[in-house]
């Protein structure tokens, strides 16, 4: 029986896209957006625009009231116990720039932070680029074979000098769950701080960052069927509060003079500027729409779909498949064809993957690849589009072999 | 200003062709008649930046004429750099410097491989051979 997402028509997009003769397989670099969320952008805009947090009139006030309802669906979804610790950033990436540049003054030079062989570049640079201005040393968690990390390696690496640690949830190119639970337990025993970048693992089930016990959780609103130029940060109240302020401006401050200033406690102090109001508002909107649909059904759709990704890729000759994938995407090479061959064939026949290093260059490197080819799901894609793709990629193949 | 007779060559082709596997099997062929760059020659300084493959750009200035060679690792883009050293090569400087190249691509119905999400680097090449001709003066 064909698999078909039920869910489908709520993204016109998706539908768009199909009637252009394009199959979207690109939903971890970003996901098409649900009616209700394209509803909320127009109602905000076409209801009367204001700014937030300023104006005591009646537009700024309901301005306010839906991106701060949006505040509360955000901390509802991620379980955290108070809306004051989700502070909203104009992305993921800018996310890990704050605490970076947040938690600057607690380093001392020859003090390590430990990330992971798999982070994305938004959770590497910002590291490595702290590590650079105070002379730390930047450690890196080397994987198992199956893409996981090594949590013996781990248990020797993170030690007495680790003051941070940032991995991932949920790898952006190996689509595997990571052992958090023990990795942040062995860097909790050294009292140091955790970061888990939720970017790619927020979108598949739901997370409860009380159960996770991390001190900062980070994802972004676009891949969530939200809005691009929306970042989320979850902190715990104690870890919000080692942040220093680092972006001055708007509405952030307690009071000024021309000689100096004092700032808000997170989130607002950590919202310098006129935030995305827009963005923020249509984000709640799709918050309410994943709510509303059957939790249950969406896992074992999205679980059904990768599945077949996977059947169909171990099938072919020749497929390497990168890591040991458990849901939303896979990655993969084809032995003796050049990825970007690979793609370019693909993309003339309309098939949307990403090719390339996905913003992970050292991780493929470890892999002694140059690129790979990512197919990833979300959750309106049907058996079809999953099947358009093999008869591209055979296609292609027949003409590159 | 007639075209190069192995750039009419490419446009007769490639005007002939009919759908995505005849012109992805004519570029498989264009490539492969590409002359191979030498291993000293692929080198970090002869690479182009900002290619997601690997290529390569070489350029060489006798009197008034440019001759560029070029490669990459990827079979495909090494038919998008014969096409584009079909046209480009031999030209007097003069002509060189007022040749629109993204034209040319869209002449042979290629014109998506110029995007600007930087997909296969042609771009990055036609920047790089601006370069090449700037610097020489």
């Amino acid at each position: 029986m064909p698999l078909i997402s039920p869910w489908r028509a709520d993204f016109p997009g998706i539908l768009a896209l199909e009637a252009e003769g394009q199959t979207y397989l690109d939903s971890a670099a970003t996901a098409q957006k649900p009616q209700a969320m394209l509803d909320a952008l127009l109602g905000y805009y076409a209801g009367g625009a204001a700014n937030v947090h300023r104006a005591q009139h009646l537009p700024g006030e309901r301005a306010t009231r839906a991106f701060e309802a949006s505040r509360e669906k955000a901390a509802r979804w991620l379980n955290a116990p108070d809306t004051q610790q989700l502070i909203f950033t104009r992305s993921a990436t800018e996310a890990f720039n704050l605490l970076a540049y947040g938690l600057e003054q607690h380093f001392q030079a020859g003090d390590e932070i430990v990330i992971s062989a798999l982070e994305h570049h938004a959770n590497l640079l910002p590291w490595q680029q702290l590590a650079l201005r105070r002379q730390l040393k930047l450690v890196v968690l080397p994987l198992a074979s199956d893409g996981l990390i090594d949590l013996t390696q781990a248990a020797q690496l993170i030690g007495p000098r680790t003051r941070l640690l940032a991995v991932s949830q949920l790898s952006n190119v190996l689509g595997c769950w990571q052992p958090l639970e023990p990795l942040l337990a062995l860097a909790q025993a050294q009292g140091a701080l955790t970061v888990v970048d939720g970017t790619q693992g927020v979108v598949h089930g739901r997370h409860d960052v009380q159960a996770l016990g991390c001190d900062f959780y980070v994802c972004s609103s676009h891949k969530l069927y939200g809005p691009d130029g929306v970042g989320l940060l979850y902190g715990r109240t104690h870890a919000l509060q080692q942040l220093a302020h680092w972006q001055f401006g708007g509405e952030m401050l307690l009071h000024t003079d021309y000689a100096c200033a004092t700032f808000r406690a997170a989130p607002l102090g950590f919202e310098a500027g006129t935030p995305p109001i827009a963005a923020v508002i249509a984000l709640g909107a799709s918050l309410d729409y994943l709510n509303s649909l059957d939790a249950h059904a969406v896992n074992i759709h999205e679980l059904a779909l990768h599945a077949e990704l996977l059947n169909g890729l171990q099938q072919r000759q020749g497929v390497r498949l990168l890591g040991a994938p458990n849901v939303a995407l896979a990655s993969f090479v084809v032995e003796g064809v050049h990825h970007a061959d690979l793609a370019h064939l693909l993309t003339e026949q309309g098939i949307a993957v990403r090719a390339g290093h996905h913003c992970a260059m050292p991780l493929l490197q470890g892999f002694g690849l140059s690129g790979a080819i990512r197919v990833s799901l979300g959750l309106y894609n049907d058996g079809a589009d999953v099947q358009r793709f093999f008869t591209a990629l055979d296609q292609a193949l027949e003409l590159l072999q | 200003m007639s075209l190069p007779s192995g750039a009419q060559a490419a446009l007769d082709a490639f005007s002939a062709c009919q759908g995505w596997e005849q012109r992805a099997r004519l570029l498989m062929q264009w490539g492969e008649q590409l002359a191979p760059l030498s291993e000293s020659e692929r080198c970090e300084s002869n690479r182009v930046a900002g290619c997601e493959s690997q290529v390569w750009l070489l350029a060489e200035r006798n009197g008034e004429h440019w001759q560029f060679r070029a490669s990459s690792d990827a079979r495909l883009l090494r038919g998008l750099l014969a096409l584009l050293l079909a046209r480009a090569n031999d030209l007097p400087q003069r002509e060189l410097t007022q040749l629109d190249l993204p034209d040319w691509f869209a002449q042979l119905g290629l014109a998506r491989h110029l995007s600007p999400s930087r997909s296969n680097g042609l771009q990055a090449v036609l920047t790089r051979m601006q370069q090449l001709l700037t610097t020489d003066d």
